[in-house]
């Protein structure tokens, strides 16, 4: 009894996390119908970026400062600013001189824009990551300066995911979908490397600050603690997840989604924003990966390298979530996940740990063939 | 009159002649691997027998991955979970079977087997024997595996045959990794141990120590050549072309009457063969031990890169990509010898820039030649990165996957069919696609008179 409340309190955490990253497969896959290898790399990095703000705060041991020396993140964004400004004035300059009566608008600037909009992005973040060491200063018990890191983690991440949108799925919008496979692949290892470097996270393994008390546990039923970390993580996932649903499904740029997803062309003939919709479904996919990430620290504080198996691992099962619940349902992941995590931890406590694994893609295998579009999915009719 | 059996008979041409068109190839990739084993291996010395042998491995799975992701179109991303089974069963197979055999797992191949010079041994053995029957067996294995995994996923369209070779990839391995028994080592212990309990005695986590190293370059270069020849002459044979048509429209080709699911098992199980007898003969190189860790995703992304950076369909390009791919981080980690072609490089980017610059300006295509610019242009900040990492003390190999990475989403944007497209490296059309780049384009309008 013990043990298997025990089990099934950890597997209702995790699961939730993972119902957190598959959702980001989930949408990305619903809009471009690709599979963005590249997400789980996010989760990565959104647990190192808080990890860094975390540490640069003032949490956890002093001497572990891998935090320190990260100025060039200052300078990236100096630069940003800069460039915007330039690219701004010499944009506005040249609209002028055609339409010299016309008001000005930021939608003259598209460039320039854009940068405007990744500094002033990328400026909050950094300011969301000063008010966690301001508060932690004040003497916070974790709850507080850990909702601000999350914050900033989401908020990192998120310019990260639409950076790379941009960057490396834009220009392939009408690519073969291998192609875009492939670069997705692409991106996921530059993400994975790029992270090793010695001027980001390094090779190292660190050990992410505990914010919330591990001594002290919220109730106890039966011998088992429930720990406040496990309460408040899959809270927050739920939370999250509550948002998006009611962000997809009851408002209207969740219906301009939904419409893009349905068919991008006609979407576009509807006067829907076609890359905009799909530049913000890819912030909110990185960003609640990025939330995944923190709160995974939170519960197992031991942070690999980026290009470690078990931080793929973790994306790929996230994936597998998202398939076995029907690629391309929102709500179809979010049980995915659950289910994932209950599969996972109840394999390892009751048959072998050691195949843990095994059991998550084995069961891929048995949902592709009985019931390829998942269990919430909807079978897809290809037509000529 | 003739019946149309009588006819056929008639048209069917003599075996003589047509047996000597279908074996010389063969017989020239014997003579080069003799060749490289015997007179090559001596000059080039020990360090680049190795790079060289490495290349050999590297080719054979590129080329054999180029069959599934070339030729049918479909992406298999677990290429290296069949080179871990082949490496094992074939290892498997040498080192117990020398064991009960010999009484010990030493190597006893002949001079063709020795990548070590001045080895008194005779020229052909039983342990050759053994060993090329083991890359059998490798490969065999590998193709079961292949074909179990390829039945089920090569229904489904789209994506998830990616995903379900990434997962096999993923089980084998930790199948392979959470075994704890340790290698036997003598005799006694083998004839004690339960026939059906061998399979479990492989190393675990820590790897299959103690392979005799079989590899030489006249079995690699046998396992090249051999192939190539295949891969070659399925590409245009019937199945290939059933191969082909998949890939070009699965929908067409399936109302054209190509059982679309059988051709993409039959692809996915030539190359899980070949992707085996390639583990074998990698699990038996000189400098390297069996282990499942190594063998993960991580490679299966480096036999990626290699296909598509060569061209999804070409084989030459394939191979020449593998070289490329092998031989990169050898040159990073030493770059002494790039360090003496870098006049040549710097020459050639010059004129490439400005014949590009030139193009530009004068309005004339430029796309293609701008792609194979940005190769160029990576080979010359490789060379800059060389110079300035051996000067402050850097060892550049450890950026090689930012490189690659790099490489990887510049290609797929600038020239997403690859070096070569699904061309050969011989097709006249490749180099004159490549010459027109240069010329002017067409006239816009002007051809309906």
């Amino acid at each position: 009894m013990e043990k298997f409340l025990q089990t099934l309190i950890d597997a209702l955490a995790v699961g939730s996390l993972y119902a957190l990253i598959a959702l980001g497969y989930t949408m990305v896959y619903g809009i471009l119908k690709f599979i963005n290898f590249a997400h789980s790399d996010v989760f990565v990095l959104g647990a190192w970026t808080s990890f860094l703000v975390a540490v640069a705060a003032g949490w956890g041991d002093p001497q572990a400062s891998a935090g320190a020396g990260r100025e060039w993140v200052a300078w990236v964004l100096w630069a940003a600013t800069i460039a915007a400004a330039v690219i701004a004035a010499f944009e506005y300059a040249a609209w002028k001189r055609r339409h010299p009566t016309d008001a000005f608008s930021l939608n003259r600037t598209r460039l320039a824009g854009s940068l405007v909009l990744v500094a002033a992005w990328g400026w909050a973040a950094l300011g969301l990551a000063k008010m966690a060491g301001v508060v932690k200063a004040w003497g916070d018990n974790g709850l507080f300066s850990g909702l601000l890191i999350l914050l900033c983690a989401m908020a990192t991440c998120g310019l990260v995911g639409f950076v790379l949108e941009r960057l490396a799925y834009k220009p392939l919008r009408k690519a073969p979908r291998l192609n875009v496979l492939i670069t997705a692949i692409g991106v996921s290892l530059l993400l994975q490397n790029l992270g090793q470097l010695q001027a980001m996270f390094g090779t190292r393994p660190q050990r992410m600050p505990t914010l919330l008390p591990t001594d002290a546990p919220l109730a106890t039923i039966a011998n088992v603690k429930i720990m406040p970390v496990d309460v408040i993580g899959a809270a927050t996932a739920v939370a999250l997840m509550f948002l998006l649903d009611f962000l997809v499904h009851r408002t209207k740029f969740g219906r301009s989604m939904r419409a893009v997803s349905f068919n991008p062309t006609t979407a576009s003939l509807m006067g829907i924003p076609v890359d905009r919709v799909i530049s913000v479904t890819f912030v909110i996919g990185a960003s609640l990966a990025a939330a995944a990430g923190f709160l995974y620290g939170q519960k197992y504080p031991g942070l690999n390298q980026t290009a470690a198996a078990v931080w793929v691992l973790l994306g790929l099962k996230a994936f597998v979530a998202a398939v076995v619940g029907g690629i391309g349902n929102i709500r179809g992941a979010m049980l995915g996940g659950v289910l994932i995590g209950l599969l996972e931890f109840f394999g390892a406590a009751y048959v072998s740990a050691a195949m843990r694994d095994v059991y998550v893609f084995s069961l891929l295998i048995v949902v592709l063939l009985v019931r390829p579009s998942g269990i919430l999915g909807r079978p897809m009719v290809e037509k000529v | 009159m003739s019946t149309l059996r009588s006819r056929s008979v008639e048209m069917t041409p003599a075996a003589l002649p047509t047996l000597v068109r279908s074996v010389w190839p063969l017989l020239v990739g014997v003579g080069v691997a003799l060749a490289l084993q015997f007179f090559a291996k001596p000059v080039i010395g020990d360090f680049y027998a190795k790079v060289l042998l490495d290349i050999g491995t590297s080719i054979i799975l590129a080329v054999s991955l180029t069959m599934v992701n070339g030729f049918t179109g479909q992406f298999s991303i677990g290429h290296a979970a069949f080179m871990m089974v082949g490496g094992y069963v074939s290892g498997g197979i040498v080192y117990y079977g020398s064991l009960l055999a010999w009484g010990s797992a030493d190597m006893a191949g002949g001079a063709l087997s020795s990548m070590i010079d001045g080895r008194e041994a005779p020229f052909l053995t039983w342990g050759d024997a053994l060993f090329a029957g083991s890359l059998v067996a490798g490969g065999l294995v590998a193709a079961v595996c292949g074909y179990v995994v390829g039945l089920p996923s090569l229904r489904l369209k789209g994506d998830y045959l990616a995903i379900v070779t990434l997962g096999f990839g993923e089980i084998v391995r930790v199948l392979i990794q959470s075994q704890t028994s340790d290698v036997l080592y003598t005799v006694e212990e083998v004839k004690e141990t339960a026939w059906y309990l061998m399979p479990t005695k492989v190393g675990g986590a820590l790897g299959f120590s103690g392979l005799p190293f079989y590899s030489s370059l006249f079995w690699v270069f046998l396992g090249v050549a051999v192939t190539l020849l295949v891969a070659y002459r399925l590409k245009d044979s019937a199945t290939g072309r059933a191969f082909l048509s998949i890939r070009e429209d699965e929908i067409a080709s399936e109302a054209m009457g190509v059982n679309t699911t059988q051709f993409k098992v039959r692809a996915f199980v030539i190359a899980a063969f070949f992707a085996g007898v390639a583990g074998g003969l990698f699990a038996h190189s000189i400098g390297v031990q069996l282990n499942p860790g190594e063998l993960g995703f991580l490679k299966s992304f480096d036999i990626i890169i290699m296909v598509v950076l060569g061209g999804l369909g070409s084989i030459s390009g394939a191979a020449i990509a593998a070289a490329i791919v092998t031989i990169l981080p050898e040159l990073l980690r030493n770059p002494e010898p790039l360090l003496k072609m870098w006049p040549v490089l710097a020459g050639l980017a010059a004129v490439l820039l400005v014949a590009a610059v030139v193009c530009a300006m004068t309005g004339r295509r430029a796309r293609s030649l701008v792609a194979w610019m940005c190769i160029v242009l990576t080979l010359l900040g490789l060379g800059f990165g060389a110079r300035a990492a051996a000067a402050a003390g850097h060892n550049l190999g450890d950026y090689r996957m930012i490189l690659f990475a790099l490489a990887l989403i510049l290609m797929m944007i600038l020239r997403p069919q690859g070096l070569f497209g699904v061309r050969e490296v011989w097709d006249r059309s490749l180099w004159k696609g490549i010459a027109d780049s240069f010329r002017a384009p067409p006239k816009k309008g002007g051809t309906n008179k």
